[in-house]
This record gives structure tokens, C-alpha cells and sequence, in this order.
């Protein structure tokens, strides 16, 4: 009896390690300098189990995995890229009730959960930029001679992110407006990382980033010069999401982790080691530098469908434009 | 052909071509077999073969030709700290693409030495964007290669020639014609194709110097197709238009290639008696000035923007580069296996070196993707992250490595092939005591660069890695999409410290006398 208990004991333990709560990530959620070891630890925690991430490239990796994918969670996805992960049928509804949201808009769906957000914007040097355009038009429309870092929408998010701003605000003149922009665009980088170092080594005027970047530059830092201009059309909003996997085989822990991203505990974690906004926390309680970040207005927002549907045409009329 | 020292030993190369082949085109293919649709290509695909035929053939013919003076000028001068020089101006092929862009701009941009300086001549400033961006870039990158494949061309000139040429009053025009022409006839096609091929797949660098999509190459389309639209079709289709342009760039520069004639030598030192005059001096040494600035500037800019990064490293970064260098170590060493198998075959079969050539048209992406979907099926492919990785890059490595050692072995053969016959040498002793020692100076070359390019490669790695099993240019990438830019700065200096010493520590042991 004696010998019994003790190896179902360690039947239990060896099950415990041996089975982990598998999450699919983007490799910078899981770097340590991400929001992954923090939220790995915060969970553990609580549930007396292990988490274990796998990094890469998200939708591609679990696209060529399939059915047979060992993903239980996957987190990182962009709104812009759903569609094709939603066709998958790979994707189990969360449950879970969205009134904790605090997003800038209504979230109603029911197997993509966000659990950070921000608004692409253009950071400037505040020192050098002394009258920061105030719209997209002015930008557009200015005799400054400002040098612009932007990313490419083919190869990086928030380069989409951009080109889908752009088509909202402009519409049908979309491509004039590339047209006039070009001039002010340095260089078109293939991610986010190479164009913001052009811009921290004083190579550019303003990059294509987010509204949050500066708090970066302020709580990180102690360095003030970063702002983010503001347009009048309001921004583009990028969220990130989570989903459970049909197919995970610890359904049980999964759906706990789904949950535990809407608790403070999660929430609070990622201002300032995702440096982004989080999905369910009201703006009081934000650290204070995000709190004194200027906010903006007005949220630009296409959902999966159309955002699916203007794509290939935005990104068309962009590389027309920037190819003259 | 009594070559009989080979004419059992031609299961190593097979084995190696066969190796070769399933990693480049075999990966193709399985990532075509799981497409699901072969759509047809736009006119923007188009575009970007065009564009990527274009800058590939401008840029691999300037550094090719700016290679010559600077390879013939390092070839017959010593001074103080040649050898250091010519390890140094090895380094901008061994750098990571990231590094190499903010060292590039350091440099040539808009707030970059050359228009504060050009500020000071009271003239404006630079812009390095545009098309004349990507072959500067390109140029950057591939002038090292081609120098040192030349240099070993002048290395392996016998002594006796320049005693001879000497002895008849040559000019230095009529030495360039009758010795130096004949080798370069031998050696440029091929350094030429294989920049050709380096220029083709480039991709990130190509964007950002270029300024915008116009500067779009096939692998970005290859990209671009897997990343967002996952059209695997797509996406192999252009790989394979990329395979066809650098098949048609290989055979082009074998057809071009004239194997030399001449006598073989007793390998004496080499004594230059026609390079004393003032004029050849002062050529030399423009040359060697002009290339030192323009390569080793962007790396003493990656040197002093690194240098306050360097002592705040976490200490992941560390492991990092640890496992890099293991990896690193590894793939060197598989690296020459695999070529010394494939050259020595190829003596007999000439197309086995062309299927080592193959290579580097593969796209790293497709490969990565291919070997996913094979490994999956059997494993878990982040247990095999590093293993892939040092695979990869020696396959990736082995056109550069192949026109290293390929010439050197050829030559042997061709000079004292039939001599060791007539000795009856075979087997290891012909090996040890007639093609080790005319073999160690390329082997040794090879080994460092295929070290140097695996420690700075992320290619492969991105698709398979575990949060706790990164590289040192992966961890790079972390750090700068985490704002932490002067971090990155640091690591990216030990990442260049660690690929040059490792280059230089494998040079070294090929240069030494054996």
C-alpha cells in the first residue's frame, strides 16, 4: 500500500514535468526580454505546473504543423493575420466573458483573445522636431524636409500596419499620397528592429513604430527626447492575440492560462516588458509614464476580413507609388 | 589518365554531392510537394528577377575587378602587419546583416563620417540609398572574397616564373600578360559566379540600402510568399527561378574558366624583382589604402558603437555565444569533409563540384522550411536547432570553400600529377606528401571562413529555436527588438571579435609553412 501511494506519487510528479503547458510564441514574447518569463513565472505559481515555449514564426510554424501540432496555447498573433489562422479550424473557442477588456473598442471574438494593443505612430526626436506634423495629411503634405524610416508591409506587421492606415485615411488617393511621401521616406527596412536603429543612431528624423515606444525611452532610460506625433485621423490599432488549440491535449490548463491572461496579475506585467498597452486593465492603473504619454483620439481599426480583403490592393498601390 | 590514387575513392564525393543535393533541392522539393496551389507569378515577381539580375551582375563585376589591383598589390608587398590586414579585410563577409547595415550607415550616411567630412569641404552631404546603395553594400560584403580567392591565385604562382620573367627583363606589363593574366583567367570566373550567387539571394541588406520596394529581390518574394500569404507554391516556384539564375551564372563562369598551363615549381619562397619601382609602389599602395578605409571604416564604427555595450552584457549573451561557437567549430569541420570529398571526386567528375555549387542558390528560408517538414514528421525540430544550423551553413559555405580548394587541388594534379604516378605514389602518402601541403593554405582559409560564417548566421535558426537554446546573432536580434540597441551594439562587437578570431586562428594554421 505503502509502495502503491508512493508510486502513484511519483507516477503524478513525472506526469506533472513530464507534460508541460506548450505555448507557441513569437521568439521576442519568449526572450528574456520579453513578457515570457515574467508571465511563465506569475503562472507556474499559481498552478503547479510548467509552462514551456516554443519560438518562431507563428502562423507558419503551426500552418506546416497542422493537426499534429504539440501547441496547447498559441500567443502573438496580429489581427491582421487571423483570417488565415481562423481557416485553419485548428483554433478552440476561449469561453470566457470579454466584459474585462478595456480595449478602445468593442472585442466580441470568441476564440481570439487580445492581451496587448497599441497604435502605430511615427516617434520623433523632439529636440531636433520642433513642430511635429499634427495629421497624416500634414505629413504627407509638408515641405519639411523630415527623413522618414518605415518598415515593408511584405516582410514586417507593423510595415502592413502602416499601409493599412494609410488606405483608411486616404482611400481612393492612397497611392497619390504614397506618391508625395516617398520623397520624405529615407529607406524602407525589412523589419522593425533595423529601422529603429536608424533611428536611435540619429540616421533618420522619425521611425514607424508605436505610441507606446517612448515610455520606453522614459521608464528604461530616463530619457525624454522620444514623442510620438499625433494625427487628427486618428491610429491605426494593432492587437495581439491568444487562442487555444483544438487539438491541445491539457484542454483543462489551457483554458486556465486563457483565463489568467485577462487577471491583473498577467495584465500588469506587460506595460514594461512588452512596452505596449494591456487588453484588460483600466488606464488608471497604468504606470505612470503610460499614463503621461499622449493618447490619441481616435482608433483606425479593420478586422480580419477587412483587413484580408484590402491587403493585397494597399500593398499594391504602396509599392507602385515607391517604386517611381 | 593514370590518376589511380583516385579511381577508387569515388564514394566520398558521391556521398557529399548526394548530401549537397537533398539539402538544397530535395527541400525544395518537399516544400513544393506541400503546396497546395502553383499560382503564377506577377509582374512584380518579375520585376524582382530582373532587379536582383541586375545588382548581382554589377555588383559581383565591381568587386571582382576592384579585387585585382588590391589582390596584386597585397600579393607583392610585406610590410608591417599584412597578415593582420588581410585578416581584417576579411571581416565585412563574415558580419551579420543587422550589424553590417548600422556599420554601413555609420559610415555613408546621412550623419556618417564621409558627409561630416564632406560637410567640413563645404559640400553636402551623401545619400546612400538607391540602387548605387545596394552594390556599395554589395561590394562591401563580397570585395573581401573576391581578394583573398585572388590572392591565393598569387599565392600559388611559382617563384621560378617571377626568377624567369626577371631573368628576361620582363615589364611589369609583360608579367601581367604572361603570368598574373593566365592565373586571373583561371580564378575570376569563378569568384565572379560565386558573388553572382551571394548577390542573388541577399535580401535585407538590398532593401535597405535600396531605399524602398524597387529594390525588391527574389528572395524577398520568396519571403513575403511564405511569411504572410503562406503560398508554399509561390514560394518554391521563385526558389526555383533563383536555382535556374544561379545555375545558368555557374555554368556561364565554368564555360569562361582556362585552366593554366605552365610548369610546376619547387615552392621557393617568392622574390619580386619588378616591383621596386616607384610608379607599381605607389599604385599598391593607393589601392591598399583605398579598400583598408572603405572596409575597415564601417567596422572601427561597429567597434566604437559596441565598445560602452560591450561590458553590460547579460550573461545569456554569453552562453549564447558559447553555443555559437561549438556550432561554429562544428560546421567548419563538416565543411571541409564535405569539400575535400566533392574536390578530390570531382578530379575525376567534374560535375560533382558543380553540384557543391548548387548551394548557395538555395534559398536558407526554403531549406529551413523543408527541413521542418521532414524532421517533424520523425522529431522534434528544436531538439535539432543547433545540429540544423551547423548543417546548413556548411552546405551554404562549400561554393565559397570549392573555389578555394578546387584550383589548388586541380593545379596539383595537373603539375605533379603524373610525376607522383611515375613515383607510384598513391593513396594517403601522395596525399600527405604532395597534395596536403599545396591543399593546407585553402583548407585552412576555408575552415576559418566557414566557422566565421556559421557564428554569424540566423538564417536557419529563427524557424527552430527554444527561448533558451539561442545563438549570439540571434540573441542580437532579441535584444534590438526589445529597444535594447546599445546592448545589441555590444554583442555584436563580441560577435565580430569571436568570428575574426576564429578566422584568424584557422588562417594562421593554414599560412604556417608546413
Amino acid at each position: 500500500m505503502k509502495y502503491g501511494l508512493t508510486f502513484a506519487a511519483l507516477v503524478a510528479a513525472t506526469a506533472a514535468t513530464a507534460d508541460p503547458l506548450t505555448i507557441y510564441a513569437p521568439d521576442y514574447f519568449a526572450s528574456e526580454w520579453g513578457p515570457g518569463p515574467a508571465i511563465k513565472a506569475a503562472f507556474e505559481a499559481e498552478c503547479d505546473c510548467e509552462i514551456e515555449y516554443v519560438t518562431g514564426d507563428l502562423l507558419p510554424r503551426i500552418l506546416l504543423e497542422g493537426e499534429r501540432t504539440k501547441a496547447d496555447v498559441a500567443i502573438g498573433f496580429n489581427s491582421d493575420v487571423t483570417k488565415k489562422a481562423r481557416e485553419t479550424g485548428l483554433f478552440a473557442p476561449h469561453g470566457l466573458d470579454l466584459s474585462p477588456l478595456t480595449l478602445p473598442l468593442e472585442w466580441t471574438d470568441d476564440t481570439f483573445l487580445p492581451f496587448n494593443w497599441s497604435y502605430t505612430a511615427f516617434i520623433y526626436d523632439n529636440t531636433k522636431i520642433k513642430n511635429p506634423p499634427a495629421s497624416f495629411h500634414e505629413l504627407v503634405n509638408s515641405d519639411e524636409d523630415w527623413s522618414i524610416a518605415i518598415q515593408d508591409p511584405r516582410t514586417s506587421i507593423s510595415g502592413l500596419a502602416l499601409v493599412l492606415w494609410g488606405k483608411e485615411v486616404f482611400g481612393d488617393d492612397a497611392e497619390a499620397a504614397w506618391a508625395k511621401l516617398a520623397p520624405k521616406v529615407t529607406t524602407v527596412t525589412k523589419g522593425w528592429s533595423e529601422a529603429y536603429g536608424l533611428f536611435t543612431d540619429g540616421e533618420v528624423d522619425m521611425v514607424l513604430s508605436y505610441t507606446t515606444s517612448p515610455a520606453y525611452h522614459i521608464i528604461a532610460e530616463e530619457d525624454n527626447t522620444k514623442s510620438a506625433a499625433l494625427f487628427d485621423e486618428g491610429h491605426y490599432f494593432m492587437v495581439e492575440l491568444a487562442a487555444k488549440l483544438k487539438g491541445t491535449d491539457q484542454p483543462e490548463l489551457a483554458d486556465e492560462f486563457m483565463a489568467f491572461i485577462l487577471s491583473p496579475t498577467f495584465q500588469n506585467i506587460i506595460p514594461t516588458a512588452n512596452w505596449s498597452y494591456p487588453a484588460a486593465l483600466p488606464r488608471d492603473q497604468w504606470p505612470e509614464a503610460f499614463s503621461e504619454l499622449n493618447y490619441p483620439e481616435k482608433a483606425i481599426f479593420l478586422n480580419e476580413d477587412e483587413a484580408d480583403a484590402l491587403r493585397d490592393e494597399a500593398i499594391a498601390e504602396w509599392r507602385t507609388a515607391f517604386s517611381q | 589518365m593514370a590518376h589511380r590514387v583516385f579511381a577508387i575513392r569515388l564514394w566520398p564525393g558521391l556521398i557529399a554531392a548526394a548530401l549537397v543535393a537533398a539539402l538544397s533541392l530535395g527541400t525544395l522539393g518537399v516544400v513544393a510537394l506541400r503546396a497546395e496551389s502553383f499560382s503564377t507569378l506577377s509582374k512584380f515577381d518579375w520585376m524582382a528577377v530582373r532587379f536582383t539580375v541586375v545588382q548581382a551582375l554589377i555588383s559581383a563585376g565591381l568587386s571582382v575587378v576592384l579585387a585585382i589591383p588590391v589582390a596584386r598589390g597585397l600579393a607583392r608587398r610585406d610590410f608591417y602587419g599584412r597578415r593582420l590586414l588581410i585578416t581584417l579585410l576579411g571581416a565585412p563577409f563574415i558580419l551579420p546583416t543587422i550589424v553590417a547595415i548600422l556599420g554601413l550607415t555609420a559610415v555613408f550616411g546621412k550623419t556618417g563620417f564621409v558627409s561630416i567630412a564632406l560637410n567640413w569641404a563645404g559640400l553636402g552631404p551623401i545619400s546612400i540609398y538607391g540602387f548605387h546603395g545596394v552594390i556599395l553594400a554589395h561590394v562591401f560584403f563580397n570585395l573581401p572574397l573576391a581578394t583573398r580567392l585572388l590572392l591565393q591565385g598569387w599565392g600559388a604562382i611559382p617563384s621560378e616564373r617571377f626568377r624567369l620573367a626577371a631573368s628576361l627583363n620582363f615589364a611589369p606589363r609583360d608579367i601581367f600578360r604572361h603570368i598574373e593574366g593566365p592565373m586571373l583567367k583561371e580564378i575570376v570566373p569563378g569568384a565572379f559566379a560565386v558573388i553572382f550567387l551571394i548577390c542573388t539571394t541577399s535580401f535585407a541588406v538590398a532593401l535597405t540600402f535600396g531605399g524602398g520596394p524597387k529594390a525588391t529581390t527574389v528572395e524577398l518574394a520568396i519571403y513575403e510568399a511564405f511569411r504572410y500569404d503562406f503560398n508554399l507554391g509561390k514560394a518554391s516556384l521563385l526558389a526555383l527561378i533563383q536555382v535556374v539564375i544561379c545555375a545558368v551564372a555557374a555554368f556561364v563562369s565554368l564555360k569562361f574558366r582556362v585552366p593554366q598551363v605552365g610548369g610546376a615549381g619547387l615552392d621557393r619562397p617568392v622574390q619580386r624583382f619588378d616591383v621596386h619601382m616607384l610608379s607599381a609602389r605607389g599604385l599598391d599602395l593607393f589601392w591598399i589604402v583605398m579598400v583598408s578605409l572603405f572596409l575597415l571604416l564601417p567596422l572601427l564604427a561597429i567597434v566604437l558603437r559596441g565598445a560602452h555595450g560591450l561590458f553590460d552584457l547579460p550573461s545569456s549573451v554569453w552562453s549564447a555565444a558559447l553555443r555559437s561557437l561549438v556550432t561554429a567549430l562544428g560546421s567548419a569541420a563538416l565543411a571541409i569533409i564535405l569539400s575535400l570529398s566533392l574536390s578530390l571526386s570531382a578530379l575525376r567528375w567534374r560535375w560533382l563540384e558543380g553540384v557543391g555549387m548548387t548551394a548557395i542558390a538555395a534559398s536558407p528560408l526554403v531549406m529551413g522550411t523543408g527541413l521542418y517538414i521532414v524532421l517533424f514528421a520523425v522529431a522534434d525540430p528544436a531538439d535539432w536547432a543547433l545540429f540544423i544550423t551547423g548543417l546548413v551553413n556548411a552546405v551554404m559555405s562549400l561554393p565559397f570553400i570549392l573555389r578555394a580548394i578546387g584550383p589548388a587541388l586541380a593545379a596539383t594534379e595537373r603539375n605533379y600529377g603524373r610525376l607522383s604516378d611515375s613515383l607510384g605514389l598513391t593513396g594517403w602518402t601522395r596525399v600527405r606528401l604532395v597534395l596536403w601541403p599545396r591543399l593546407r593554405g585553402p583548407v585552412g582559409f576555408s575552415a576559418g571562413l566557414a566557422a566565421a560564417l556559421s557564428m554569424g548566421d540566423l538564417g536557419v535558426i529563427a524557424l527552430f529555436a527554444r527561448p533558451d537554446s539561442a545563438t549570439l546573432p540571434l540573441q542580437i536580434y532579441r535584444l534590438m527588438g526589445s529597444y535594447r540597441m546599445d546592448q545589441a551594439m555590444g554583442a555584436a562587437l563580441l560577435l565580430l571579435g569571436l568570428s575574426l578570431a576564429l578566422f584568424y586562428i584557422f588562417d594562421l594554421w593554414g599560412r604556417r609553412r608546413a
